[in-house]
């Protein structure tokens, strides 16, 4: 099979996107500096950094440190809040013809709202990523993906307020006992979908100072090294969807996506969309390389769609042959 | 901020220069935009290290096509990137950042480097020169194979002064300590410094005491070097008076040394916009 023949389409709600890369939140700003290298109407779409209500600082520096196939990353969503985001950035997105699922969070519920109910009807605007699993939070009682009730909370007030045929996915955290729990708690708060995983909650401490290395202590910890726990919670998640424990919903795969190779086997874990992260601090332009060797990596096993990919590790071994 | 461009660049050659290493890079479409102050970042090889190295750009030559980095081995990145052999590729990405700002017309500059942060002082000294200006250096290190570019400066100008912490070469102390005298010699209204950050604190200090400019080149640890990852963030004064956050990578590397807040480095000054909605927690 010819890999420029793989139709790489996939829906997004009530949308068709013409692929399933979409930018890791917090990995490619609001897409300017991202759009130097790689046009943004080429990506099936541009997930933004976290937005919140007012403008936030961030933590102090050190805020990165680096670790094998990885890094770890303590920024604290800094942002300059939903007012300027509207104004200043969305617009300019809108006319780049990207298509924007906007990230949002806040520290209580009624920010999450307030946030959402300022992107109704805006331009360029295809859905909403929740944010309830940043580990960068002062208080870890704080991140609401860490409990089925929280989540559900959220997600549930959201849906109320943000316009019912927007897409709505709720961000989940790999560091919690059972993350079916959570998930099936955020789908039916009416969750359209779950974008998995955040980044894991690690440390690194400096030999020189004998002191962590990141001023926040704690960080995300991001990049190839979290890979095998991305495909296992979207394994866990897909696996109870099959198994009815879990209505079924779309999932975006992040978590060490590099190549096409690895964009595939979060793929055959049940992910039909693909978000690319920290491998763009590495290579802004990853994400075209990405499609291109995703097409060749398809065609390579027969499969014509990107769709008929999505899930197929559940498919029973010894039933079926590859296509 | 710059317009980058990603190249494979084949290294043309590689110089050793005392513990330094001198990269020519091969890259005809980056080498015209490069001006001086701009940085340039460098991937490691398929090795596991997955963020970009930054260093500052030492010169660029639009008709040759090339790009020249000063690389010192700092840990297993950049122990990579000095074994690279001529004639193979390294993934570039330059220019990047905001360059130094140069004069409309003739000034009497001083400038001001630690260690390899001279690396863009010689290509700024000569555009200042083709301005009409005058130019002088005080170059430091702790100690006197640490310097770089001794040689280049005295090409440039006779007014070179070098300090070394040991004395083993030029004055014994830092680039701070014959500064005030410096640019009162040459009469300098400008400054521009490069090096690690006590550095260019005290340069600037100095410099704006003294009623002249100060521009410094911050060496901040990033990781992406293209203005996503959020990491190499300074509290700077904007100029609307209110203090921010504000990227290395894309606002810098090059600030106006008396926009920093060089004190607050390293922490979230409480009148910081957007400092109340970390909960006063940094």
């Amino acid at each position: 099979m010819d890999p420029q023949d793989v139709d790489l389409s996939v829906q997004f709600g009530p949308l068709t996107l013409p692929n399933p890369l979409t930018t890791a939140s917090g990995c490619a700003g609001y897409g300017r500096e991202l759009a130097k290298f790689v046009p943004l109407d080429e990506l099936g779409s541009v997930t933004t950094k976290t937005i919140m209500p007012h403008p936030r600082s961030g933590l102090a520096t050190p805020r990165m440190a680096e670790t094998p196939s990885g890094m770890l990353n303590a920024i604290g969503l800094q942002g300059s809040g939903i007012d300027a985001f509207v104004r200043h950035e969305l617009p300019w997105l809108a006319e780049r013809g990207a298509r924007v699922l906007v990230s949002i969070a806040g520290e209580r519920l009624e920010d999450f709202t307030e946030v959402a109910s300022r992107l109704n009807g805006q331009p360029g605007v295809i859905g909403l990523e929740l944010n309830i699993s940043c580990p960068n939070v002062a208080d870890r009682g704080l991140v609401f993906a860490c409990n089925p009730a929280t989540s559900y909370d959220v997600v549930r007030a959201v849906r109320k307020v943000a316009d019912a045929d927007l897409p709505l996915y709720a961000k989940l955290s790999p560091d919690v006992t059972s993350i079916t729990e959570i998930a099936a708690a955020c789908v039916q708060a009416g969750a359209d979908g779950l974008s998995m995983v955040n980044t894991v909650l690690g440390m690194a401490i400096d030999l020189d100072t004998l002191r962590p290395a990141l001023a926040a202590g704690t960080g995300g910890l991001s990049g190839p090294a979290v890979r095998p726990i991305a495909v296992r919670c979207i394994h866990q998640v897909h696996a109870a969807m099959l198994a009815g424990r879990i209505p079924p919903v779309p999932i975006i795969g992040m978590g060490g996506v590099r190549s096409g190779r690895d964009a595939l086997e979060l793929a055959l874990a049940g992910a039909s969309q693909l978000a690319v992260g920290t491998a763009l601090f590495n290579d802004p332009t990853a994400p075209l390389r990405i499609l291109d060797e995703l097409r060749t990596e398809l065609a390579r096993r027969g499969f014509a769609k990107f769709t008929d990919a999505v899930g197929y590790a559940h498919r029973p071994t010894p039933a079926e042959r590859l296509p | 901020m710059a317009n980058p461009v990603q190249a494979r660049a084949e290294v043309l050659s590689r110089i050793t220069e005392g513990p330094y290493h001198r990269l020519v890079l091969l890259a005809p479409e980056a080498a015209p935009r490069v001006r001086p102050g701009h940085f340039a970042t460098l991937a490691c090889a398929d090795s596991g290290m997955l963020l970009r190295r930054p260093f500052s750009i030492h010169r660029a030559d639009p008709e040759a096509g090339t790009v020249e980095l000063v690389v010192a081995e700092h840990g297993e990145g950049t122990r990579e990137l000095v074994r690279t052999r001529v004639g193979e590729r390294l993934d570039l990405i330059a220019p990047l950042g905001t360059p130094f700002p140069l004069p409309d017309g003739p000034v009497s500059a001083l400038l001001v480097a630690g260690g390899y942060g001279s690396a863009p002082m010689f290509a700024l000294g000569e555009e200042i020169r083709r301005r009409g200006g005058q130019i002088g250096f005080i170059l430091g290190a702790a100690t006197a194979d640490r310097l770089y570019g001794v040689e280049q400066a005295r090409a440039l100008t006779q007014d070179v002064l070098v300090v070394t912490e040991d004395g083993s070469a030029g004055l014994q102390g830092r680039v701070t300590d014959p500064l005030a005298q410096a640019i009162k010699a040459i009469d300098a209204s400008v400054v521009h410094a490069c090096g690690p950050m006590p550095m260019l604190r005290a340069v600037t200090t100095i410099a704006l005491g003294l009623g002249a400019r100060c521009h410094t080149a911050v060496e901040e640890a990033m990781a992406c070097g293209v203005g996503i990852c959020m990491t190499c963030v300074l509290p700077v004064v904007d100029a609307d008076g209110v203090s921010r956050f504000v990227r290395s990578c894309t606002d810098g590397p090059v600030f106006d040394g008396a926009r920093v807040r060089w004190g607050d480095i390293g922490t979230v000054p409480a009148d910081l916009e957007g400092a109340t909605a970390m909960g006063g927690k940094d």
